[in-house]
């Protein structure tokens, strides 16, 4: 008898040093598409999180860019997916919260740290559930080579006039290309270009929002005139565009060959590091002189649970620090254009994210129109502004023509727009 | 009687090949086809027959999509066919002849691009090609053609023939190994009893070497039309899955990809993605089988 309770005791402490050893040693691994701040997350924000939290280790371990969703989907099919996945925007993260792959966060305490409009990227149709703790948002404009402003006597653009006025002036100088983008990639074209200066056509949430209920269509005038704009881009472009792809244009504006550079804040990082000029940055330009100004202040990144990792409790008290301000401020202050969406007022020191952030003040705040919920059937209409973007800058079709197809793919699933 | 033993051998001999061969590509494969008849209908998995199909060559939104994809791979196809194998045959013809030298030289360099991988071979390209750094523009430029450069890549179209052209680049080297090897093969009896004849020379390639390599070209012809069917790296690796400009350069791979595992905002759809690889592999097995029972069995075999 005493053999079998020793036995017992025995292997009782055994389970639960096991435990115990196990509390101690959890490591917790991230997915991500953001591989360019491999560093950040291995020199900064790990340790800073590792430091107050002993017995986590955190890994990041993120893949391609293109590949992410793919990648990360294959993954969790196959259970082999990490403990901690970064969320991207909308649909593809509700659909792996309705598929069972992302785990609801709701009762997460940091939760209060973030405004509605800050979680509704990552929130089921009605608002019940929030799956992913919101990071940061990525705000659209143009960042422009300041010694070459100052070189040719420009100053930044209000107007959509004022704007190609620069673009003619560069041009003719000669010494630069007027501005840095290409098409073969495809994607900055719709990101960049109709998402970034969209928004002052279609009014910002207005015209998103019209458009989700049915009550504008990608045909009326709002909605095209932003690809009459961008028609308009293609002789600004520099030899040779159509086969110019994403790096060679950030290469391109950071070996000083280019003055203007149509962006997203998340450039700040790596144009503060490679480029040797000063840097500025306007909004968008308004149509015409006194309009109101929108900006596409996208929601792009978050961080939830996997359901199925075995080390939910630590991923918890992450995600906990994740929603925190110590969080919102290192991440802001590493990664100056990934603005927080928290509550917080976060200090950031970059002057180019100052001013970025600083439009938040002067004009409204919208997201990308193809995000919410207009990307969900077949045709694809985020795939296909990306294709439409890129033919009406090269110039094979027309901004009726592109607006016209467009239209007719999202009718044919989605019913509003019937 | 006795009946004759069972010959266990063999069947040991045979165990890994078949075992490591069924598990890894017969059951995916048969999978592959069994989920094409399949749909995801409010999150379970429900038989729908032939739907897929239906839909696939039925509704313009995709039988438009799988037909300019097939269509560009038929190119594809046609492009190989006419610069990779023929070259290959002149390079395999001009190795063999027995005066030249360095011939082991040659040889290498020719095959050493088709061990590179795809990636390389892609981004290796679209570096030379490029309109801003690559040396491309400078090249033509040194020789006057300066009017003449375009950024083939990116325009509609241009990019797939040279997409097709740099994938000839790469595999140049396997016709040519294959045609070498066949060439080699041919007893020096006959070639002198041609000389004999008055057949030399070119003759002697047109009239004797040429019918007598038929049965490789026919083999290179097939894995060509396989291979091209199956193609998704290079132009993954150089436009991306949406196979830009305008889905020009858009193939059964590709299209297949972008379907089965989603792009971007765009969700993967295994079911879909099942019934265009069910596709491809009908084309292909289709490909192989005029070639099979309408060429080969035709083919006149000479032993030496």
């Amino acid at each position: 008898m005493s053999m079998k309770k020793l036995g017992a005791g025995l292997l009782a402490t055994t389970i639960l040093a096991g435990t115990v050893a196990s509390a101690q040693d959890v490591t917790l691994t991230i997915e991500s598409w953001r591989n360019d701040d491999l560093l950040l997350w291995q020199d900064v924000i790990i340790p800073a999180f590792e430091a107050n939290h002993p017995g986590i280790h955190v890994e990041f371990t993120p893949s391609a860019p293109a590949e992410y969703n793919a990648v990360l989907n294959s993954k969790l099919e196959a259970g082999s997916a990490g403990d901690l996945i970064t969320c991207r925007p909308f649909d593809a993260s509700l659909a792996l919260y309705e598929d069972g792959h992302l785990a609801d966060l709701s009762d997460l305490d940091a939760m209060a740290n973030f405004s509605s409009v800050a979680q509704s990227a990552w929130q089921t149709d009605d608002g019940s559930a929030t799956f992913c703790v919101p990071m940061a948002s990525v705000i659209h404009g143009f960042i422009y080579n300041a010694d070459a402003f100052a070189e040719l006597g420009l100053e930044e653009p209000t107007t959509v006039d004022e704007f190609f006025a620069v673009l003619d002036a560069i041009e003719e100088d000669g010494g630069y290309i007027p501005m840095a983008m290409g098409v073969n990639d495809q994607w900055e074209a719709a990101t960049m270009g109709y998402n970034n200066i969209g928004p002052n056509y279609w009014r910002g949430e207005e015209g998103r929002l019209a458009l989700i209920a049915g009550e504008q269509s990608l045909t009326d005038e709002a909605w095209v005139a932003p690809y009459r704009q961008l028609a308009r881009w293609g002789d600004y472009l520099g030899r040779g565009f159509e086969a110019q792809t994403y790096p060679d244009s950030q290469n391109l504006f950071t070996l000083g060959r280019a003055a203007i550079y149509p962006a997203g804040s998340w450039e700040i990082t790596g144009f503060n590091a490679q480029a040797d000029f000063a840097m500025g940055a306007f909004p968008p330009p308004v149509p015409n002189a006194g309009d109101e100004c929108y900006i596409s202040d996208h929601t792009d990144i978050a961080i939830g649970l996997n359901p199925a990792s075995p080390n939910a409790e630590a991923a918890r008290t992450f995600l906990e620090w994740v929603g925190s301000e110590e969080f919102a401020t290192i991440y802001a202050n590493a990664l100056p254009g990934f603005f927080s969406l928290s509550n917080f007022d976060v200090a950031m020191e970059d002057p180019l994210a100052q001013e970025f952030v600083s439009w938040r003040g002067e004009c409204n705040s919208t997201i990308r129109s193809t995000y919410q919920i207009l990307s969900r059937g077949t045709p694809n209409l985020e795939n296909d502004t990306w294709n439409a973007s890129a033919q009406v800058i090269r110039g094979a079709e027309s901004p009726e023509d592109a607006a016209a197809r467009l239209q007719a793919g999202l009718a044919s699933w989605y019913e509003p727009q019937q | 009687m006795r009946k004759p033993p069972i010959r266990w051998h063999i069947l040991v001999f045979l165990a890994p090949a078949v075992l490591v061969y069924t598990a890894i590509m017969i059951i995916p494969l048969f999978n592959t086809l069994r989920l094409a008849l399949f749909d995801e209908v409010d999150r379970t998995r429900v038989f729908v027959g032939l739907d897929n199909f239906r839909t696939l060559f039925g509704d313009p939104l995709w039988s438009d999509a799988f037909l300019n994809a097939l269509g560009n791979n038929f190119w594809f196809f046609l492009i190989h066919m006419l610069v990779q194998n023929p070259i290959g045959i002149l390079l395999a013809a001009i190795l063999s002849h027995p005066r030249l030298r360095f011939a082991a030289l040659y040889r290498t360099a020719i095959f050493v691009p088709t061990i590179l991988s795809f990636v390389i071979v892609g981004f290796a390209w679209k570096l030379i090609l490029s309109p801003i750094w690559g040396i491309a523009p400078g090249m033509m430029d040194a020789v006057g053609l300066d009017d003449y450069f375009l950024p083939w890549l990116g325009l509609e179209g241009t990019a797939l023939t040279t997409l097709a052209l740099i994938s000839v680049w790469q595999f140049v080297g396997i016709p040519m190994m294959l045609i070498y090897a066949a060439l080699l093969s041919i007893p020096e009896e006959i070639l002198e009893a041609g000389e004999c004849d008055g057949i030399t020379g070119a003759a002697a390639f047109w009239k004797i070497k040429l019918p007598l390599i038929l049965p490789s070209i026919g083999i290179i012809s097939i894995l060509t039309f396989v291979g091209n069917f199956n193609a998704f790296d290079l132009i993954y690796a150089a436009q991306g899955a949406l196979a830009g400009p305008d889905f020009s350069t858009d193939i059964l791979g590709t299209f297949m990809y972008r379907t089965f595992f989603g792009f971007q905002l765009q969700l993967g759809d295994p079911h879909m993605g099942s019934a265009i690889a069910s596709a491809m592999f009908a084309i292909i097995l289709i490909g192989v089988c005029i070639y099979l029972f309408g060429i080969q069995t035709r083919m006149r075999r000479y032993q030496f």
